[in-house]
């Protein structure tokens, strides 16, 4: 019973943590909260389940066009809404607006589109049981973790030792100096958003796969925002160990406690943490900038 | 004909006040609150269970909606706002407060779950939206021609210099939360007695993205413009019968194009009065006379 609701809590805080990494990414550069991020990842599950039952493609393949149609996406949610207020230096509350309007435009557009039905991905992985040293663990769990350790690895790689990651890794630091350095900050930034929206397709069909997809499930990013807060905003190892340890509390809460106090026992974690240590785990916590 | 009309500006009007509060806190102070559903559904909840359980009559138990909401204001911002937290932190703490309210009403016993209130009394009409309208505005617009909203708007401005002139921040964004909390409640209460039913899904993150949305258009720092945004986006679409869910898609798409195109909404710092009329008059007619 402990091992297996430590290993159901480490798959959904696998998936937190991608999505978390996500957020983070595009706060560690641009310093906002990224609201439509949700909604990305929602529509990243519809595009995996498209091609998955409508088209009839493998599970790879689905994987891939979300993965692709969410990277696209996002890049284009970053010139539409948010490049102009970036050309005009305008304050975070502003990007905030912007991003809040993609995710209702979105998710609505769904709902006016597609409706409000529930669907679920068909059962490739979700019905077999692997059996390791006696707990009976579902495959799609295992699944999740093996995939979003690769995810998160392959970013950190890229992140250490590409001319890129590292012209990221500066921009984070300080854009201005970066930019004088000779950083193209337009292509950075796409390549930013490129990536955060690359890791919410991969999340987004996950999600998918262990609930169902519906238009508000963008919603359940709320869970990133509380696994970065309690890693640090805007550092992706903290992303990481938020994730994990946001999704194994939770799993732990609703097996031994409460299902239904889940969700209020996150929420609350996640006012008292800022609270107490707004820095998180890892994080700098940077006082509004005068 | 004439009683659907009316039911489109009580609900517009009730629109109105929760929107009045919020620009009151966002428009003034410069935060950005994502969890002002909750304050709604706590004042909904409070004056709808004590008229439901406990008949309690109704304009008192519309004024302990308002306190309750108010309390509960002062419980989430007296934290927070000490903390000095940044905009962003702020913002999504303000989220999770949102979520946990709404989650705590889906499983508490007197607010009966997800099964939400039914039959609530029908209280709610357009005098009483109206005189309450009137009550808030009038509230609201003192408050920010008095000392503490001028402290206000510093701080807004800028915090720094506004705490070097001795403001104290903490005491100015307090109050305007906690008043923006009452109104928030206020409209909540006269909610539950105009549609008779409540439940836990009226109040999500939605409703307070619309809140902030009517703010936001209609301008940061003025009172009458969000007031106006949030009937034009309540009574046109109801009045034109637009499917709701398109109402959604260009709330969205209006919030993208205001923050792109007119940053500091549609009317800005200004406020709609008399002289605004007239002073649109005197373009309209001097157009005759000289190039315009």
């Amino acid at each position: 019973m402990f091992i297996q609701t430590l290993v159901t809590g480490l798959a959904i805080g696998g998936i937190y943590a991608l999505m978390a990494v996500g957020y983070s990414l595009v706060f560690s550069v641009l310093n906002f909260s990224n609201f439509a991020y949700g909604s990305i990842i929602m529509l990243g599950a519809y595009a995996g389940y498209y091609i998955l039952t409508q088209m009839g493609q493998p599970l790879f393949v689905a994987v891939l066009a979300a993965i692709i149609g969410s990277a696209i996406l996002a890049y284009a949610n970053e010139k539409i809404a948010y490049s102009s207020l970036r050309r005009r230096n305008a304050s975070s509350l502003y990007f905030m607006i912007s991003a809040m309007g993609t995710a209702i435009f979105l998710e609505n557009l769904v709902y006016a589109t597609i409706g409000s039905r529930f669907y679920a991905f068909p059962e490739v992985l979700t019905r077999q049981n692997l059996n390791v040293l006696g707990t009976s663990l579902g495959i799609l769990d295992a699944f999740a973790i093996v995939f979003s350790s690769v995810a998160i690895y392959g970013l950190h790689w890229f992140l250490q030792n590409s001319k890129m990651g590292i012209a990221i890794r500066a921009a984070s630091y300080d854009m201005q100096v970066s930019q004088i350095n000779g950083v193209n900050i337009n292509r950075l930034i796409g390549l930013v958003f490129l990536l955060a929206g690359a890791l919410a397709g991969i999340s987004g069909v996950f999600l998918g796969m262990k609930y169902m997809v519906y238009p508000t499930m963008g919603w359940i990013t709320n869970k990133a925002y509380i696994a970065a807060v309690i890693g640090g905003l805007g550092s992706l190892p903290g992303a990481v160990v938020g994730g994990l340890l946001l999704g194994v509390l939770e799993t732990f809460v609703s097996a031994y406690i409460s299902s239904a106090i889940r969700d209020v026992f996150s929420f609350s974690l996640l006012v008292v943490l800022l609270l107490v240590m707004p820095s998180g785990l890892f994080g700098k916590y940077l006082e509004e900038k005068v | 004909m004439f009683e659907y009309f009316s039911g489109v500006l009580t609900f517009s009007l009730i629109y109105v006040i929760a929107t009045v509060g919020l620009a009151v806190f966002t428009g003034f102070t410069g935060l950005f609150s994502l969890g002002h559903a909750a304050f709604v559904a706590i004042g909904a909840y409070t004056s709808g269970i004590l008229t439901y359980f406990y008949q309690v009559n109704f304009w008192l138990a519309l004024v302990a909606g308002g306190v309750m909401s108010g309390l509960v204001g002062v419980i989430i911002g007296y934290p927070t706002l000490k903390a000095k937290l940044r905009s962003d932190y702020f913002a999504i703490a303000t989220l999770g407060f949102g979520e946990a309210v709404r989650v705590l009403l889906e499983n508490l016993d007197i607010t009966q779950g997800a099964r939400g209130l039914p039959g609530i009394a029908l209280e709610t009409d357009l005098p009483t939206v109206l005189v309450v309208t009137i009550i808030v505005l009038w509230v609201a617009r003192n408050f920010i021609h008095s000392r503490y909203g001028r402290a206000a708007i510093a701080v807004r401005e800028d915090f720094t210099a506004a705490e070097m002139m001795g403001i104290n921040l903490f005491t100015i964004r307090m109050r305007s939360l906690v008043f923006s909390a009452v109104t928030a409640g206020l409209a909540g209460g006269l909610f539950a007695h105009y549609v008779s039913f409540i439940q836990p899904s009226m109040f999500t993150g939605a409703l307070s993205t619309q809140l902030t949305a009517g703010v936001v258009a209609g301008g940061m720092g003025s009172l009458t413009g969000p007031a106006l945004a949030a009937i034009v986006f309540v009574a046109v679409p109801e009045a034109l019968r637009v499917a709701s869910m398109w109402r959604l898609v260009a709330y969205g798409f209006l919030l993208v194009a205001i923050m792109v195109f007119r940053p500091q909404g549609l009317f800005g710092h200004q406020e709609i009065s008399w002289n605004t009329w007239r002073n649109l008059w005197k373009r309209v007619r001097s157009c005759g006379t000289k190039p315009c």
